[in-house]
């Protein structure tokens, strides 16, 4: 038995990537050993900056003697067979025995394995441990690298300590061999550390400034920041995620207290934090009062010949110069009112084909003062004149303002929260501050959906606007593929509807959104051109009127294509070029806004079905409440669904499905045969599978014009119908989507009896015709809840 | 000798220097020109050719030809040079203290990278006065990637208390091509290091000659000037048509297999983008598409440059 020390020198290995390292290394170790059946008593594990290491307890000194058989060819195999077998597995001829397989005489080689030594399996698994190593990221160095084929490490490995027992594990790999030599602390220790074993490794290294163990280490900074911060009467505000960081970074680590000019806490928290914390790795403390001190604590890797004065001096001078950098940007950005900084944003395209930042603003803002005036949206309630339509159209218009301030340029991430805080700083009112803030709300699956009404209109006007408009130039999503991140704002408003319970016809809102696109357009170029102003204004169009004036104006006419048309306006009205711009921007936009909507309600749709999966909700269901068509307001969808699924999965819900899907078939084939429609005073609904049929005006009644005396089912069935359908649609009409599915059941047994009983394909075409309209009729009710063709099982 | 042993030699030669280096801080500080000669009989002695600035306006020392192209093909490539970069949108009208739109940056290029670079860095800093027994020195993963250069590399940037002094690069691939062999390359901060060595607290006060001289001196009427053209008077509509030309130019180059002079259109193009940024005329949306051009080019260039010298992928 005997303890093994493997220690793998490299140059700094990023803090973020030794814990997962560790874990690979003994993982790989382990495999090794058992690919060779051994085992250890114990694994332990370190790494600092400069090396990863791993020590395992009581390897036994040679692997267990094995023997193995491999069966070979038959007896009587040609030759070349079992010579190739011997070869094989190091055999001779006559060391093969005989063995009745099946039946069948069949050569056997025994094979001996006696023990290996453990050093000879370690020196084999190293390199192997070392070719094999998942870092994130990997890179080649030096001589080596002129082929690409060359040694991958994280960073430049640099030597290899490998002892078991005291002797040495002899290996190499890309002429790095292995020795019992390492290196102590890079600036506390002179000259190489020659290890004995694995026993005293960490302890010859403590000697020489390296504390091997990264809990030791973490302690360290966890206790030694802790101790610093209440040294100067200040409470620690506790990051674990840095106290790792900085145990990653350092392998003698000196936690040392520095402070900031008081000064620099004018400016906002996070930045300051942000500051300190990404850019420094400080950790941060509060007072007694528990407000930000103006103070940090930074971790230094060496114990300083002047205890650390000139480190801390150095720290403060670089905390300094990045607070003064965020100070400058803070008091700069405020000299400007939020106004004056959205006027810039008409200098920033927000994409090439869509206009300005500035008209995106415009536009949100549209959209936003629509959204709060619609009435019973379930949530707030405008009109033009209001606090809360005053309020949503100035938050639109200053949301976006952030984006030139100096601050957000500089950190990214700021913004929205910075807009907010210029806005407090300005006096707006808290509900457009917090609109300006958390706007972008909710980023991902985890972030909260926001809840003012001011917020929630201006995030889902601006998420609406971005779909809209590159949905209509044909920028959507594809694969995985998805740079404008539409998908993220699609399920940032399905969560906003359905959190919030928001009553929005989607298809509204879509059909809106792009009107105001061609609004926006049109006022733009109604802006520099008082001809075209005038133009537009002499003309009388139906609502929505830009969009018609766009259609109207570049319409192809006579043998003009529409940029011939769109040519001659610009000479008929002198436009300036932008004007021609801005209009041939309209005119690449405008699609047919219905079908327009349709594609980005298919969207939603898709989108709602990977966001519900997890709430365990069936895709097929969403889709069978999509197919009846016309039906876009998402809380209702949900209901619907959600009944639904209650409903299919009950004995009920799966025969009154197979009544429907027979019904179904019949009518199909039916209108397959005949192409004249079945009529019996009642309407066949027009039938391919993917069309909707909920929308046509319902068969009622439809037993009244009967020539002939029903079959007791078929009247059942007719009267089962006059019954239920009163009760699905008035509980349709109240949203009470239980109640529906409950009378709906009602229908369940009738059809199960009017398919036992009744022959739909009667040789009297009237019966039959009346039948299939029964059926029909049956259908229309199903319908009237969900298209249940697309229902599965 | 084992490659650990190779570091422990050169670990007690950079104690050394530090106990030589612990004397040096009781003198006057080096002056800004003494530290770039300092690194110029430091890296001369280490067998770098000692090359001019590059002279043409750039946003980094890596974009000199004697960086991106000689990190390209297989031949060794020793070089030491000051590079000015001019990054506009980093301009503050000469009002803060730590920020400029031209600066200097002294580059290394060690191709294929020495096995003891770190350690030839360490004693560079040494050679200009950092005691690195009283400063904390730090090598901070900081992977380098160049979307413009179609180029990226790992390494660190190093920290001298907290500060980044130096930006440490093993290049693995530029211009979309593997780096055969791999190039070290080391970029100091020269106003950072200087304003450290001296202990001043504004780049403007920097001793520039040891004369009496100082940075501010020198360059605050050009911050002032070139921050306001940079972000205010610029043409844009000149600038999109330089930009343009310089795109037409480098086709042009390109299609007469004259990589060099291709490059130099791309850099032009690059530093137009750059100017374009600081007028705020292009969005978030627009730069993504400008950034491919540009990359376009220069991969372009890394291109030809291979073909002309035969190199292959």
């Amino acid at each position: 038995m005997a303890n093994f020390l493997l220690e793998l020198l490299s140059e700094e290995i990023p803090a973020r990537m030794q814990a997962k390292a560790r874990a690979d290394l003994e993982r790989l170790f382990v495999a090794q050993l058992s690919d060779a059946g051994l085992k250890a008593a114990d694994i332990i594990v370190f790494s600092t900056p400069r090396r990863l290491a791993l020590i395992a307890k009581d390897l036994p000194d040679q692997t267990e003697a094995v023997s193995e058989e491999a069966k070979g060819p038959p007896e009587g195999a040609p030759d070349q067979a079992v010579d190739g077998f011997c070869r094989k597995n190091g055999v001779t001829r006559d060391q093969l025995e005989v063995r009745d397989v099946k039946g069948r005489p069949t050569l056997f080689a025994v094979i001996n394995k006696p023990g290996r030594a453990t050093s000879d399996v370690l020196s084999e698994a190293i390199p192997a441990i070392i070719k094999a190593f998942p870092w994130p990221k990997s890179m080649r160095w030096g001589d080596a690298s002129l082929s690409t084929e060359s040694l991958r490490w994280v960073r430049p490995l640099s030597g290899i300590v490998a002892i078991l027992g005291d002797n040495l594990v002899a290996c190499e790999i890309d002429g790095v061999a292995s020795g019992y030599e390492t290196v102590g602390h890079r600036f506390h220790h002179d000259g190489v550390v020659t290890i004995g074993n694995a026993g005293d490794y960490a302890e010859k290294l403590r000697a020489c400034h390296v504390l091997v163990d990264q809990a030791e280490r973490e302690a360290i900074v966890r206790d030694g920041a802790a101790k610093a911060a209440s040294g100067g009467g200040l409470e620690l505000v506790a990051d674990e995620g840095l106290v790792i960081e900085n145990a990653g970074l350092t392998e003698w680590p000196v936690p040392l207290l520095g402070e900031f000019d008081p000064a620099f806490l004018d400016v906002p928290e996070e930045v300051i934090q942000l500051t300190a914390r990404v850019n420094q790795k400080y950790f941060i403390c509060r007072d007694k009062s528990g407000k930000l001190a103006p103070n940090f604590i930074c971790t230094a890797n060496i114990d300083a010949s002047d205890g650390g004065k000139a480190i801390v001096a150095g720290n403060e001078k670089v905390l300094a110069a990045r607070l003064s950098d965020a100070k400058f940007f803070w008091e700069l950005d405020q000299k400007t009112p939020l106004e004056d900084h959205a006027k810039k944003l008409s200098n920033i395209v927000f994409h090439e084909k869509l206009g300005t930042v500035a008209d995106k603003v415009e536009r949100v803002a549209k959209l936003a003062e629509w959204l709060v005036s619609l009435e019973g949206n379930g949530f707030y309630q405008s009109s033009p004149g209001d606090t809360l339509h005053g309020e949503v159209s100035e938050a639109a218009r200053l949301c976006k303002a952030d984006l030139v301030t100096e601050m957000v340029g500089e950190f990214p991430d700021l913004q929205g929260l910075m807009g907010g805080y210029y806005a407090e700083k300005q006096g707006k009112s808290e509900a457009v501050a917090n609109a300006i803030r958390d706007h972008y709300k909710p980023v991902g699956q985890g972030d909260q959906v926001p809840t003012d009404p001011v917020t929630v209109a201006v995030s889902l006007a601006d998420k609406l606007d971005t779909l809209v408009g590159f949905f209509a130039i044909e920028q959507m999503p594809t694969g995985s593929k998805d740079p404008y991140a539409l998908r993220r704002a699609a399920i940032a408003v399905i969560r906003l509807i359905e959190e919030l319970n928001l009553r929005v016809s989607i298809t509204a809102a879509i059909e809106q959104a792009f009107n105001i696109y061609m609004d926006v357009f049109v006022q733009r170029v109604s802006d520099i051109s008082p001809e075209f102003k005038a133009f537009t204004e002499s003309k009388s169009f139906e609502d929505p009127v830009s969009f018609r004036i766009i259609v109207d104006l570049v319409a192809p006419k006579g043998k003009n294509t529409g940029t011939e048309a769109l040519s001659s306006l610009t000479t008929r009205l002198k436009l300036p070029p932008k004007g021609h711009e801005i209009i041939e921007l309209a005119v690449g936009m405008a699609a047919d806004p219905l079908k327009l909507a349709d594609q980005i309600l298919g969207f939603f749709a898709d989108r709602l079905k990977v966001q519900q999966r997890e709430a365990g909700v069936r895709h097929d269901l969403i889709d069978a409440v999509f197919a009846l068509g016309g039906e876009d307001d998402l809380v209702r969808v949900l209901a619907r669904v959600k009944a639904l699924q209650a409903f299919v999965e009950t004995p009920d819900g799966e025969n009154l499905l197979a009544g429907y899907k027979r019904a179904s078939n019949i009518l199909k084939k039916e209108m397959k045969d005949s192409s004249a429609p079945a009529q019996a005073g009642a309407h066949l609904p027009h039938d391919t599978s993917d069309a909707p049929s909920g929308d046509g005006p319902l068969p009622t009644q439809g037993n009244k014009g009967l020539s002939y005396t029903p079959e007791k089912a078929e009247k059942a069935l007719i009267d089962a119908l006059d019954a239920a359908q009163p009760d699905v649609t008035a509980a349709i009409e109240a949203e009470e989507f239980e109640k529906a599915m409950t009378a709906l059941a009602n229908l369940r047994a009738p059809i199960d009896q009017f398919f036992e009983d009744v022959t739909v394909n009667d040789s009297d075409a009237e019966k039959r015709e009346a039948r299939l309209a029964l059926l029909a009729r049956f259908r229309a009710a199903v319908h009237q809840v969900a298209d249940f063709s697309k229902i599965e099982g | 000798m084992t490659r650990s042993g190779a570091f422990a030699k050169a670990s007690a030669k950079l104690v050394a220097l530090a106990k030589k280096a612990i004397k040096l801080t009781d003198q006057k500080p080096l002056s800004f020109q003494q530290i770039i000669l300092k690194l110029h009989d430091y890296w001369s002695d280490q067998g770098c050719s000692i090359l001019q600035p590059y002279d043409m306006e750039m946003g980094a020392g890596t974009f000199h030809t004697a960086t991106t192209l000689r990190a390209l093909g297989p031949d060794p490539w020793n070089a030491a040079f000051v590079q000015p970069c001019r990054r506009p949108t980093d301009g503050r009208y000469g009002e803060n203290p730590n920020r400029l739109q031209h600066y200097y940056q002294y580059q290394v290029i060690l191709k294929p990278s020495p096995p003891d670079i770190q350690q030839l860095y360490l004693d560079s800093l040494t050679a200009i006065g950092i005691d690195p027994m009283l400063h904390d020195i730090r090598f901070v993963e900081d992977d380098w990637e160049s979307p413009t250069l179609g180029a990226w590399g790992l390494g660190w940037e190093v920290w001298c208390d907290g500060m980044e002094v130096t930006q440490f690069t093993y290049f693995q691939q530029m211009g979309g091509f593997d780096c055969k062999p791999v190039a070290g390359e080391l970029t100091y901060g020269l106003e950072r290091l200087a304003m450290y060595i001296q202990g001043v607290d504004s780049i403007y006060d920097l001793d520039y000659n040891g004369n009496g001289v100082s940075y501010g001196d020198i360059f605050l009427d050009n911050e002032k000037q070139m921050s306001e053209w940079n972000f205010e008077v610029a043409n844009t509509e000149t600038l999109f048509d330089l930009f343009n030309k310089a795109v037409g130019e480098c086709e042009n180059c390109l299609e007469a297999k004259l990589p060099i002079p291709a490059y130099e259109q791309a850099i032009k193009a690059s530093h137009v983008f750059n100017l374009l940024q600081a007028r705020g005329v292009i969005s978030v949306q627009e730069r993504a598409s400008y950034m491919g051009r540009v990359r376009d080019l220069a991969k372009g260039s890394c291109e030809a440059y291979m073909a002309k010298n035969g190199w292959a992928a």
